[in-house]
């Protein structure tokens, strides 16, 4: 009879070849792949051999969507791309159209932007975090970060009647005032905020199990993670000081100030720490905005014509037929420019873009959303090579996908 | 036993505890729909928007688990599907799928206005509605629809399930 002494071990002959190999589809409907992702593996035991991502299970046509709407219809659309953080969407998007139409939008109208940004950033975050820790195992994270984001979307909610398809801005502006109690409410928020952090931190930070599981996991250099044109929290925790929000400002981020936090292991808990870290940022910019809000109105003088109950004491004119626009521009002001631009800006997830190529029509002729999430799934089957395969769950989380977005 | 019928205490729709007794009088398929009106498993399934409610549903502010609500990472394990946003026609094979796994009884909730009409999307990519291949019983509006508006529509469906005649079996 053998026995075995604690340095022996018994080597069992494996038989390794093209016919040991393992393929499991994993996805569409499985838990952990945050909505509809599918992933094709190729497994070596436990060993991603190689990692495949099918995207394309919530397509829903986006692009060519808008191209039958007007601008400021497209709005709509937006809030459904990231659902997560539509407001930064609304933004991006405003943001693109406004800059291709020339339109002036009021200083307070951008602080506004700035703040609902911040505040969805800080929600957005909170979902990962939530779901990001689910999946590992941490169970208790999500109910508590859950407990503050409701604080964030019940704000949302009476800002502009909804909580996740907020659809805020308008071309010019926003759609509505903050009322006093949204600030008061805000200002109440901001302040215990940070200690609801910490209270996240003491709970995973030096967790052992949360430290295994990220830890040297999915790691990428920054060179790497250039080429694999990651962008947001997943470029920075690899050490890259890149933020749209710091290099190319837009809606007022110049006149805030705030840190841009920078891992330098580009592994897993690199990037939790990086998202940790800008929750306390977002928080200060909150801050500041409570505190400099400028007063003023919220829509631009030139802002198009949508906005009913404003222009109804004026002249209400939707006769544009050689424009073929639904909505129209004060002053019979030809604005709708032809040609192409492309508008980036910093949401949660990372680089949004929007790139429009107009005809001089309302609508937009060709409309295309570069979208952090596709870009990100993009770099799944580089990080999860070599990985095992209960760590593929970390690395989808901590590239913070969201599926609407994706495959738009 | 006449004296024992007046302490009985009615606890839901024709179901009578005694007191004391530790036991239960009833017809029997009302303490059958009882018993499944009170544990719908839903199917951890999330397809869209609407998925991030139904997880705000489940946490603690709204907490579905006080009404025997608990989400299954299986099919096989769940009775009930709550389709959470937009159904593409890719993913319609799926869902599908995933319905037919579940055994009997079973129950599907259109959340949203995609799961329920296709909503905005009205596109060469989206299915117009879960009931073009699935057979739905409730529908709950919005877009999304509010965490109190899912669970409206589980009390509906715990209102429907209780009103079951002959489901579970042909005797009764």
């Amino acid at each position: 009879m053998i026995t075995l002494t604690d340095t022996q071990t018994i080597d069992v002959p494996v038989q390794s070849g093209e016919e040991d190999r393992y393929h499991l589809k994993m996805g569409p409907q499985h838990p952990a792949t945050h909505g509809v992702l599918r992933v094709d593996l190729d497994l070596d035991g436990e060993t991603i051999l190689t990692c495949d991502p099918k995207v394309g299970y919530l397509h829903r046509g986006f692009e060519k969507l808008a191209e039958h709407r007007t601008y400021a219809q497209n709005i709509v659309l937006t809030d459904r791309l990231d659902y997560i953080a539509a407001m930064s969407n609304n933004v991006g998007y405003c943001e693109a159209v406004e800059r291709l139409l020339a339109i002036e939008v009021p200083e307070r109208a951008r602080m506004l932007r700035v703040m609902v940004c911040e505040m969805s950033r800080i929600s957005s975050h909170l979902l990962w975090l939530a779901t990001h820790a689910l999946d590992i195992g941490a169970m208790t994270v999500f109910l508590y970060c859950f407990r503050e984001r409701e604080v964030l979307l019940e704000l949302f909610a009476e800002l502009c009647g909804a909580r996740l398809t907020t659809t805020y801005t308008r071309l010019g502006g926003v759609r509505q005032d903050v009322t006093r109690s949204i600030m008061k409410k805000l200002d109440k928020f901001v302040e215990d905020f940070p200690a609801c952090i910490e209270e996240y931190e003491t709970l995973i930070d030096t967790n052992r199990i949360w430290l295994k599981r990220t830890i040297g996991i999915g790691q990428v250099s920054a060179e790497k993670a250039l080429d694999l044109c990651l962008t947001g929290a997943s470029l920075r925790g690899s050490g890259v000081d890149y933020d749209i929000r710091k290099h190319m400002p837009y809606a007022g981020y110049e006149k805030f100030e705030f840190d841009i936090p920078v891992g330098e292991t580009g592994d897993t808990y690199a990037r939790y720490r990086c998202r940790m870290e800008e929750l306390r940022q977002s928080n200060f910019i909150l801050r500041q905005c409570i505190d400099m809000l400028p007063p003023g109105p919220v829509l631009g003088k030139d802002a198009p014509d949508l906005v009913m109950p404003i222009r109804a004491a004026n002249k209400l004119e939707v006769d544009v037929p050689a424009k073929n626009a639904l909505i129209t521009l004060i002053e019979d002001r030809d604005v709708f420019m032809e040609g192409d631009i492309y508008v980036a800006t910093e949401v949660p997830k990372g680089e949004l873009g929007f790139y429009f190529i107009s005809d001089g029509m309302g609508r937009p002729y060709r409309m295309h959303i570069r979208s952090p999430s596709f870009i990100h799934i993009g770099a799944l089957s580089t990080m999860a090579q070599g990985a095992m395969i209960a760590d593929l769950i970390a690395i989808i989380g901590t590239l913070d996908v969201v599926l609407g977005e994706c495959d738009r | 036993m006449g004296k024992m019928n007046n302490n009985l205490v009615q606890i839901a729709d024709g179901i009578k505890f005694i007191p004391g007794a530790s036991a239960i009088v009833a017809p029997l398929n009302k303490l059958i729909n009882w018993g499944r009106a009170g544990s719908i498993w839903p199917a951890t399934f999330g397809l869209a928007c609407c998925a991030i409610e139904m997880m705000v549903a489940g946490s603690s502010t709204n907490d579905l688990d006080r009404f025997g609500i608990i989400f299954r990472a299986s099919p096989r394990q769940a009775d009930c599907l709550i389709l959470a946003g937009t159904i593409t026609k890719k993913m319609a094979p799926v869902v599908r799928r995933v319905f037919d796994q579940m055994p009997e009884p079973r129950y599907v909730l259109a959340m949203g206005s995609c799961a329920c009409t296709g909503g905005i999307f009205d596109t060469y990519a989206v299915v117009q509605g879960a009931d073009e291949f699935l057979p739905v019983d409730v529908y709950i509006p919005g877009c999304p629809p509010r965490p109190e508006a899912l669970l409206e529509g589980l009390i509906k469906l715990q209102e429907k399930i209780m009103q079951e005649q002959g489901r579970w079996s042909n005797l009764v």
